[in-house]
């Protein structure tokens, strides 16, 4: 029993150094000062200035996760409802299928739809009328969370939602409910464990993006991720950018502790 | 027949703190079929497992053949097991599982191929050898369990309710079919039931466990004729158990009445329990019972009918072959061979009385109320289908 | 609303693929412009293959995620064994540090990586602590979780008797594992080595906090091209690449379907035959 046990040494020490430590070594730094070294708070208080930019990259994760949990929700109910299992394994692998490329470059192929001198704007200069502003503003970095997002969406709802035992449904049925009343009375209730696992895995992403607001956005759509990122790579003060992960890391821990304690109250209801 | 093999010594068991053996103190004989019979939870399944070396107890010693074999891990002892579900290896068909235990010890491959035949031979399943395990009925997975077991020659078998799967009819078969093999090997068998007739059918000694204590050890026909308290006696078969004093040896009171039996040795007028089963109760006419009472309830069971009759309250069952209308007075009598009077323990008071008839009655003779470790598991195979 | 959601769900799969179809169509066009369509050609295939940067980059790539995945899945198995056998109470104390990587933002992970890296560095006095070991290490770690939650449930689903049940008949613990358990589980652990190799493979965000200019994979690279143009031939190696996953997951789902049939003939069997028995 004791050597078994030991069989996940390696791994907890792993954990400890490459996970544990350095989620310490981000709290070391968010709480001293650049140049001296010394404790101090001003890089939290210096956050204070971002506010703006928080709430922006909170606001826009919130459209794009229920965007997707909108356009989500029917795709998964329509594939989790196919009849053959075939047929539903094919959607499913069509809708994971993007995922296996490299983000950045469909991030890339949106630009070149969207651009002022891009596809559809080409397109629609053809057809002699004036072309639309569709990049750099904060409708596309929207549409370029929710476009790589959205998988992440609608697994988690299909196999929630595969899982109904249809007899509920009829059982809904026999009992009077029209098709409205069986979605919000049966579908919906049972689905939730989905659309918080689902708005969790939209929401973490999305929020701390990087690229999605570089290339679809402006300097007026800056995120928390693009401020962290030059914090590391351009401005140069890691102690900043640790105050602010360590923030943001907070943030998305408490959103999915109460994410999940919402899912554990849902759970008993059910039972 | 009777040396001693394995012997249990002040053996306590505990998980996180909870007592499931408490001084556990217990010999097997050599070439014996024995059971450990009780409720879910009595610790017997713990007890098995710890003579099969999956648990090391948490202080007491272990021995075999007058060795101390506390530390000595399961693939080092002479003991093999059936165990619950069978667990056997699904990558495996019917003839590499029995060749397993071979396998491992290196036995030369025409040895090997002897005795996986000869063994398949004696569990009827000849002709199986490529079958994959999982196109096997319960019955034949069993079997091939038992060979698994069985082809390495262990000095002892252990079975934890092997039989727990099947269905009723195939249980019987299987039952005399594990006493024929266990006399045509010659080793011990111990065995773990919560299904006292099973347990009464089969062995050369039963065990009775309750919350973690041996609270009986002996014969079938001692376990069912003289039960030492008041929860033996309502495990095995059916009991009516009323309070009673003990006037004088042989005289025992119960609903203040004085009656002929055949035990002694007690104090004088001390307070006992008083068996008395069943099938021991005549139904005389009104006016000669030595006790009268009203009859509430009648079941009729094919050979016999189940009537409750109600004595002053308290409502006893008592099996008969002669119809009695509910609602009629009868008396009874009871010879002094049908009384079996026992000390007062912790369990008095608790068993015997069937007042709540309906629902007391149909658990207890229900064989499958312990079934719930096989349902689980049809749960499982149900989900693994859907994600498929 | 049986239509409705068939509409959806098609325009969904266009909006997906709508940028992978610009791209493939970028990868057979004459002009460098993504948006202005010149001509076929195949030129931009044969430029992939002559440009010997590109294919090590490629390279690099594939390195890291092979011996990225290979560890995580020898480790994280191990690992789940152990994990296994715990008591509730430390189990779940290590699968709530399980969970840290799968939750944090990665740029928090890659953040806290690069800020150990150059801890380490200044310790150790090592300039540019940056390179391959370092991007091996951030691979393994995010890897780790996953090949751990698709190995645990196969435990979890397993017969816990089997061990026993292996011991019992003669095996040492390790025999037991490799002769019983490993078949078992095997399953879990390939699903698990599969899926780190496609994170690895495709991770940007951590790889471009921990890498160096001495050793960068493919998507660093296409990073630091945001600010000079992108050049064609990407487009065709990518194209590729989608062509390759796509063979691979059908062939895949041929061999699940072929499985499943087999487990279908298989339980039909044992039902025929019960039936009979019943009768």
């Amino acid at each position: 029993m004791k050597t078994r046990k030991l069989l996940a040494a390696p791994y907890i020490v792993w954990m400890c150094i490459f996970t544990v430590i350095p989620l310490g070594i981000v709290v070391y730094y968010a709480f001293t000062d650049s140049i001296t070294g010394a404790l101090t708070l001003s890089n939290i208080t210096g956050i204070a200035s971002y506010t703006g930019i928080f709430l922006k990259s909170i606001w826009l994760a919130l459209i794009s996760c229920a965007i997707c949990l909108i356009i989500g929700f029917p795709t998964a109910h329509f594939i989790a409802t196919r009849p053959k299992e075939s047929t539903q394994k094919l959607l499913y692998m069509l809708i994971m299928l993007p995922m296996c490329i490299s983000f950045l470059l469909r991030t890339l192929a949106w630009v070149a739809l969207l651009d002022d001198t891009g596809i559809i704007n080409n397109a629609i200069r053809l057809l002699g009328m004036k072309p639309l502003p569709l990049v750099r503003n904060n409708g596309a970095v929207v549409l370029g969370m929710v476009y790589n997002y959205l998988p992440y969406m609608i697994l988690p709802l299909y196999s929630v939602i595969v899982k109904i035992d249809h007899r509920l449904v009829e059982a809904a049925e026999d009992l009077g409910a029209n098709h409205g009343q069986v979605f919000r009375h049966v579908i919906l209730p049972l689905s939730v464990p989905g659309i918080i696992s689902g708005f969790t895995m939209v929401f973490v992403p999305a929020v701390s993006t990087f690229y999605i607001s570089q290339k679809l956005g402006s300097s007026g759509t800056t995120l928390i991720g693009d401020v962290i990122e030059s914090q590391f790579k351009t401005a140069y003060n890691p102690n900043l950018g640790a105050a602010m992960s360590l923030v943001l890391m907070i943030m998305v821990f408490a959103c999915v502790a109460i994410m999940n304690r919402f899912s554990d109250g849902e759970a008993e209801v059910i039972m | 027949m009777s040396k001693e093999l394995i012997r249990l010594s002040n053996v306590t068991m505990a998980f996180d703190g909870d007592v499931v053996l408490d001084d556990l103190n217990l010999y097997f004989n050599d070439k014996e079929f024995l059971t450990l019979l009780g409720p879910s939870g009595c610790g017997k399944t713990t007890t098995l497992r710890i003579v099969g070396g999956f648990l090391v107890p948490t202080s007491g010693d272990v021995y075999f053949d007058g060795v101390r074999i506390n530390d000595v891990p399961p693939h080092k002892r002479k003991i093999n097991t059936v165990f619950q579900k069978y667990a056997l290896f699904p990558h495996l068909d019917v003839y590499e599982n029995v060749a397993f235990g071979l396998r491992i010890a290196k036995v030369p491959e025409d040895e090997i191929d002897e005795r996986v035949t000869e063994m398949l031979e004696i569990v009827s399943l000849r002709g199986f050898e490529n079958r994959k395990i999982t196109t096997l009925s319960g019955g034949q997975q069993q079997r091939v369990a038992i060979a698994r077991a069985l082809v390495n020659r262990p000095r002892v078998l252990l079975l934890d309710e092997p039989l727990g799967a099947l269905d009723m009819r195939l249980r019987k078969d299987m039952q005399s079919e594990l006493k024929r093999i266990q006399q045509a090997m010659g080793i011990t068998f111990i065995y773990v039931t919560h299904d006292q007739e099973e347990a009464l059918a089969m062995s050369d000694t039963v065990v009775v466990m309750n919350e973690g204590v041996i609270q009986q050890i002996g014969t079938p026909e001692d376990i069912y004729n003289e039960p030492k308290n008041a929860f033996v006696a309502d495990f095995i078969g059916e009991s009516n158990i009323v309070d009673g004093i003990m006037r004088s040896d042989k005289v025992v009171e119960i609903f203040g009445r004085k009656f002929d039996c055949l035990d002694a040795g007690f104090a004088p007028d001390e307070d006992v329990d008083v068996v008395i089963r069943p099938e021991d109760v005549d139904i005389v006419p009104f006016r000669e019972g030595q006790l009268t009472g009203i009859v509430t309830d009648v079941t009729f069971k094919g050979m016999q009918y189940d009537i409750i009759v109600d004595f002053k309250g308290f409502k006893w069952l008592i099996q008969t072959t002669d119809y009695c209308a509910v609602g009629s007075k009868i008396g009874i009598k009871i010879d002094p061979d049908g009384f079996h009077v026992m000390k007062k323990s912790k369990y008095s008071g608790l068993y015997g009385d069937y007042s709540s008839y309906s629902e007391e009655y149909e658990e207890l003779s229900d064989p499958d109320a312990d079934v719930g470790g096989e349902e689980s598991s049809d749960d499982k195979e149900v989900a693994e289908d859907e994600n498929a | 609303m049986k239509r409705l959601n068939r509409f959806i769900t098609i325009i969904v799969l266009i909006f997906l693929y709508v940028p992978m179809i610009v791209l493939a169509v970028a990868s057979f066009n004459t002009g460098s412009d993504i948006a202005i369509w010149e001509g076929f050609t195949l030129h931009q295939y044969a430029e992939l293959f002559r440009d010997a940067n590109l294919l090590r980059l490629l390279l690099n790539s594939l390195i890291i995620s092979v011996l990225a995945s290979l560890i995580a899945t020898m480790l994280g198995t191990m690992a789940s064994l152990g994990i296994f056998s715990m008591r509730s109470r430390m189990r779940r104390l290590v699968m709530t540090v399980t969970d840290i990587p799968m939750t944090n933002p990665e740029i928090v992970t890659g953040v806290s990586l690069a800020l150990l890296f150059a801890f380490a560095g200044t310790f150790l006095k090592i300039k540019s602590i940056l390179g391959f070991f370092t991007l091996l290490i951030a691979h393994v770690t995010f890897n780790l979780p996953y090949v751990i939650l698709s190995v645990m449930p196969k435990l979890a689903q397993m017969d816990g008797d089997l061990r026993d049940a292996a011991m019992d008949l003669g095996c040492t613990p390790r025999q037991a594992f490799f002769k019983v358990l490993i078949h078992e589980i095997m399953p879990g652990i390939i699903s698990g080595a599969l899926m780190s190799f496609t994170m690895s493979l495709d991770d940007f965000v951590i790889s471009y906090f921990v890498s160096g200019s001495g050793f960068i994979t493919l998507p660093v690279e296409i990073y630091s091209y945001t600010k000079k143009p992108l050049q064609p031939k990407i487009y065709a190696l990518f194209t590729l690449l989608f062509i390759v996953i796509l063979l691979v997951m059908v062939a895949m789902n041929l061999l699940q379907m072929k499985d499943a049939k087999k487990r279908v003939q298989a339980r039909r069997a044992f039902r025929g035959r019960t039936g009979r028995a019943g009768v």
